[in-house]
């Protein structure tokens, strides 16, 4: 399992990665952004979650640095101690929500991926 | 390209509506509307229904096509307008279309949603069905996006929680004068700020309520309305854009780039700028977005908006630019594909006089209607005709 971005012709990264990046540049290669470390951007414990889903459920935004660019992703943290400017690292789970609980067809994605821990 | 009217607008009452569902909603509304605008129902030409999700809510599709058998307006075009929360906004703008490019001379517009059957949390999940695959595995929510938001604004800013109480307070006062909102009751700061936490540092009174609901808007070219009446409503400007599907992606998570380039359009479509606004209807489904909307449309300058309100800018009776005079969705309700049209009707009636003790001095009016998180946002400038 890897937390794979994209990176364009332009030399930009984004996480989950398209079709097509900024200016329409096409994507070049991938990146795992579960070997680097990022910086809590912010954070919220959401007290009111939907089916399958932790309660509480402590999201952050964080912000990489790969070489210089930057590129943001989005997920659960590993604990609810968190501050804004925090370092954190991903840390694999297997099932980050219950597949099936919710509305979306359990099939049409994946379930597994990183959690944000404070280093 | 003609001038495109509004002749009648209609709400139902927005809450808890136990045994009425959606095309129950629907219908009333556009009785109501035909009722109100004067026309016949076999002068409709084309109908358009904003609504989100019936399908996921309540299992019923086809809802354009069964509300045109309803109305008795057969054999008028239909058309479903989803646009996830700016659905009606969105519906705004397909009826303009219509009659603007001369498809239609009478266009019946219709939003709704049955939400209040379901749990919180299934509510919550069909709306967050929205969001990109890597963001709905973390269980993200349209409420944690605004506490995610919210946060960074307050930090960056230095703003003070208070304020975003301050939004909320303002908004539940507006709606006690309004018959059809949700809550007719005022709240203070201070049950503003210790209600429950909902997504951190957001707390109950920051969001709006799950509705069940429906409003309508009859539009048609300027010269065909003057058939019906002298008291009518002019679109003068309107626009839609969009924003990264992906929230995080954003460069800056304090601007909604589909305010900014919608409110854009649409100020230039129609000559005005802020500071021509009269009244506005912002879309309030989190408090957060009331600051970032006026921010986007340039009612205030980024991360200064929060002093507005602290300074009563944007009160009803006594501020310089009254925003959300009906109580918002914070408190007449968000039945999702109804609540831009809402909007509409408020200005409406602010521009045609018929606000009653909600009534302010207004000749220009704005309504921004948000889907998503920003993802999609419609912004409508309207005039009164007189």
């Amino acid at each position: 399992m890897t937390m794979e971005a994209t990176r364009y012709e332009d030399g930009s990264i984004s996480y989950p990665g398209h079709p097509r990046g900024p200016g329409g540049s096409e994507p070049v290669e991938t990146i795992d952004l579960s070997e680097y470390s990022a910086e809590v951007i912010t954070w919220t414990t959401s007290m009111a979650t939907p089916p399958g889903v932790r309660e509480p459920n402590t999201l952050v935004i964080v912000e990489f640095d790969v070489e210089g660019e930057s590129v943001r992703a989005i997920g659960q943290a590993t604990t609810d101690e968190i501050e804004t400017g925090d370092e954190v690292e991903p840390v694999y789970v297997d099932e980050l929500r219950e597949p099936g609980a919710g509305i979306r067809e359990p099939e049409s994605q994946d379930w597994d991926g990183y959690r944000f821990e404070p280093v | 390209m003609e001038r495109v009217a509004i002749i009648g607008a209609s709400m139902t009452q927005f809450g808890q509506r136990e045994g009425e569902w959606v095309m129950d909603l629907l219908a009333e509304a556009g009785i109501d509307c035909l009722e109100d605008s004067g026309v016949d129902a076999a002068d409709v030409e084309h109908l358009y229904v904003s609504n989100m999700a019936s399908g996921e809510f309540e299992g019923q599709t086809g809802v354009p096509n069964a509300l045109a058998h309803d109305l008795d307006a057969m054999p008028a075009y239909t058309q479903r307008v989803d646009q996830t929360s700016s659905s009606g906004g969105a519906g705004i703008f397909a009826a303009w279309q219509s009659v603007a490019s001369g498809a239609s001379d009478m266009t019946l517009l219709v939003g709704g949603e049955k939400m209040t059957h379901k749990t919180t949390g299934e509510a919550t999940d069909v709306i967050a069905s929205l969001t990109h695959p890597v963001e709905y595995k973390t269980g993200v929510t349209l409420p944690s996006f605004a506490g995610l938001t919210a946060r960074h604004y307050l930090e960056r800013f230095d703003a003070p929680r208070d304020s975003l109480a301050k939004v909320a307070v303002k908004n539940h006062k507006n709606g006690v004068d309004n018959p059809h909102a949700q809550f007719r009751k005022e709240i203070d700061e201070e049950t503003a700020l210790e209600s429950p936490i909902v997504a951190d540092p957001l707390r109950l009174y920051d969001f709006c309520p799950i509705t069940d609901g429906s409003a309508a808007l009859m539009l048609c070219p300027e010269d065909v309305a003057q058939e019906y009446t002298d008291n009518y409503v002019v679109i003068s400007g309107i626009d839609g854009a969009t924003d990264t599907h992906v929230v995080h992606e954003r460069e800056d998570p304090t601007v909604m780039g589909g305010v900014v380039e919608s409110g854009k359009g649409a100020y230039e479509m129609s000559g005005y700028g802020p500071d021509d606004i009269d009244v506005a209807e912002l879309h309030d489904m989190f408090t957060i977005l009331e600051f970032l909307q006026m921010e986007g449309l340039g009612f205030a300058e980024q991360g200064e908006a929060w002093k507005l309100v602290e300074e009563g800018y944007t009160e009803r009776d006594t501020g310089e630019l009254p925003i959300n005079t009906s109580g918002g969705l914070k408190s007449k309700g968000h039945p999702l594909g109804a609540s831009g049209v809402a909007q509409g009707v408020e200005i409406y009636e602010q521009l045609v006089g018929e606000a009653g003790p909600r009534q302010v001095d207004a000749d220009v009016g704005l309504c921004c209607n948000v889907g998503g998180f920003g993802n999609c946002v419609i912004t409508t400038i309207m005039e009164a005709a007189q």
